[in-house]
């Protein structure tokens, strides 16, 4: 694999996916630290897995169901309570769709 | 030596009551805390009606629990109701959970009063608690040190003594690798046998609680309170978990012990000593102690700092300045998002997401993330294969002993290699321990970590037992309280 370095750019879109507003020395000290970690990895991306199975969890997961039976949960007053803004019992964002201006 | 096992006793017993345990432990924080800075919340009052509590029960001839009047601290990512928990993080400022961890359930049913939130690295993510909003913690043994992490505030109150017990959480060794800097015990549960409901997601297939002490019965003890099945935790054993405290003192006679020089060699000079050291008590008990290689052992960091930011990334999303947690403006939602993130979060965060997105993103999953996820399954076989010849394997906790504090802060891969030795556990899901193992020429602790298949807790409790009673004997922290004292 991959002798692929992180370049600024790339650190520029990653940021974007992971939304978060970077700074311009941001991306650049993020951009070198993380192909210094991404080197390091090199070793294992190298390693021959032909034929090994990937383990996304030490357990074998399964569903696990209870009755369909309806039961106290969390107060909605608490809840919202932590909100940093609340509007008519609900959640308050800013516009989801159109333009911001 | 007052362990918490002796406390509960003297407590149950009537001979002191939770309240005056309580205010001694209290006036330690209060007096030397300034110095250690092992913890961001102390319950002053919520600790007082607590032992008030228990004092009344005991008073009306009712059984508090085997953790009656014991003063624990709690690492600041498990939910406490309407009590701030923040993961040492400014997105989290001023954030009241409205629901407690199971575990913090479970050691109040035991008797324990809940003293405090201790400090940690920001979201459980690195190696020194210097990656903290709120400051770092100082190691007892050492001021100008740092007390390892993530779990860091949790190992140094143990230390310092201002409490017997303290709960951290170990995601790539976050409990040992703390542990073992600042001469305590930590121990890392199977995964799945302590739930981890209500504590904070970092690498949701990593992560697991448990339990800091001065000892390893008492460590025996938490863990004993803390495990079991949880409802509440799709991903906790639906099975009894083990019982550990009634096979210590079995001693170790004819159990095979394997040492993996990926353990060993490679290590500080005093700390590789100390490995052998310990190789020897085991052997001079009765034990088998059979050098080994497990060549596989040595990619566990690099798949590990992969999967855990890969995880990171995603269990991170949900703070996004809606539901709840900090809010910076912005014109529509997603700026709202970018910036919140942007100021809520601290650098090390910022760089673990960004690390776990690329090795996600389109192009380079199958390569980074995919591959580290069949290494996984290699370091599990590999352990496996190694388990057909031991019955548990001895080796470092740690590279080095503590080291300055600002020594790695700028430099994220020479930081991330202090946790070589413990994340091949937490890549497996299988138990380890810390035990402390006397100290290098500075007076700074060693660790030798213990480690076994999945559930066999017990065994490692009884090993780890052997290597205590037989340790190096270590001077007082500089940094002890009134209410240190020692094993």
């Amino acid at each position: 694999m991959s002798d692929a370095k992180l370049t600024r750019d790339d650190a520029a879109y990653v940021a974007r996916l992971a939304r978060i507003d970077l700074t311009e020395e941001e991306l650049d000290l993020y951009a070198g630290q993380l192909a210094v970690v991404l080197d390091h990895a090199a070793h294992v991306a190298a390693l021959d897995t032909t034929g090994v199975e990937p383990t996304a969890h030490p357990l074998p997961l399964q569903n696990v169901l209870r009755p369909d039976v309806a039961r106290p949960s969390l107060d909605r007053d608490v809840v919202l309570g932590q909100a940093p803004e609340v509007e008519d019992h609900r959640f308050q964002v800013p516009r989801i769709l159109g333009d911001a201006q | 030596m007052t362990t918490a096992l002796a406390l509960a006793e003297q407590v149950r017993t009537g001979t002191v009551s939770a309240s005056e345990v309580v205010e001694r432990h209290l006036a330690a924080i209060d007096d030397t805390d300034g110095a250690v800075h092992a913890f961001l919340t102390v319950l002053h009052d919520g600790a007082r009606r607590e032992a008030a509590d228990i004092d009344r029960r005991v008073a009306a001839g009712e059984d508090p629990g085997p953790l009656a009047g014991v003063p624990v601290a709690l690492k600041d990512n498990l939910c406490t109701t309407g009590v701030p928990t923040t993961c040492s993080s400014r997105i989290l400022d001023g954030w009241c959970p409205p629901y407690d961890a199971t575990v913090v359930g479970r050691l109040r049913r035991a008797g324990a009063v809940v003293i405090g939130k201790t400090n940690l690295d920001e979201f459980a993510m690195g190696s020194s608690t210097e990656n903290s909003a709120y400051g770092a913690t100082h190691n007892p043994y050492g001021p100008d040190r740092v007390p390892g992490g993530s779990s860091g505030g949790s190992a140094a109150a143990v230390a310092a003594g201002f409490v017997p017990l303290a709960l951290g959480s170990d995601t790539g060794g976050s409990i040992r690798q703390p542990a073992a800097l600042c001469g305590v015990v930590g121990m890392k549960p199977t995964y799945g046998t302590v739930s981890r409901y209500g504590l904070v997601a970092f690498a949701s297939s990593l992560d697991q609680i448990g339990p800091i002490s001065a000892t390893v019965a008492d460590a025996a003890a938490l863990f004993d309170v803390i495990a079991g099945h949880d409802p509440l935790d799709s991903t906790s054993l639906d099975r009894p978990a083990p019982r550990t405290a009634e096979n210590l003192g079995d001693g170790v006679a004819g159990l095979r012990v394997g040492l993996p020089l990926e353990l060993v060699d490679g290590v500080a000079p005093e700390v590789a000593v100390g490995v052998r050291r310990a190789a020897e008590v085991l052997a001079a008990a009765g034990a088998t102690v059979t050098e080994c290689s497990i060549p596989e052992l040595t990619y566990g960091l690099s798949a590990y700092y992969l999967l855990a930011p890969a995880e990171a990334s995603s269990n991170l999303s949900r703070y996004d300045g809606v539901r709840y947690g900090k809010r910076v403006n912005g014109a529509d939602v997603e700026a709202m998002m970018r910036a919140t993130r942007a100021a809520g979060f601290g650098p090390e965060v910022k760089r673990r997401i960004m690390l776990g997105t690329y090795a996600l993103s389109a192009g380079y999953y199958d390569a980074y993330y995919g591959q580290a996820q069949k290494v996984r399954t290699l370091i599990i076989n590999a352990f496996n294969d190694a388990y057909r010849h031991a019955d548990v394997l001895l080796g470092a906790t740690t590279p080095t002993t503590a080291f300055p504090l600002g020594a790695k802060v700028d430099d994220p891969m020479a930081m991330y290699l202090s946790d070589v030795c413990t994340v091949p556990s937490n890549l497996a899901g299988h138990p380890a321990i810390s035990i402390p193992f006397g100290a290098d020429t500075d007076g700074l602790p060693i660790g030798v970590q213990v480690l076994a298949p999945a559930l066999c807790e017990p065994l490692i409790f009884r090993v780890a037992e052997v290597l205590e009673e037989a340790a190096p004997a270590v001077a007082a922290p500089v940094l002890a309280s009134a209410t240190w004292t020692g094993r």
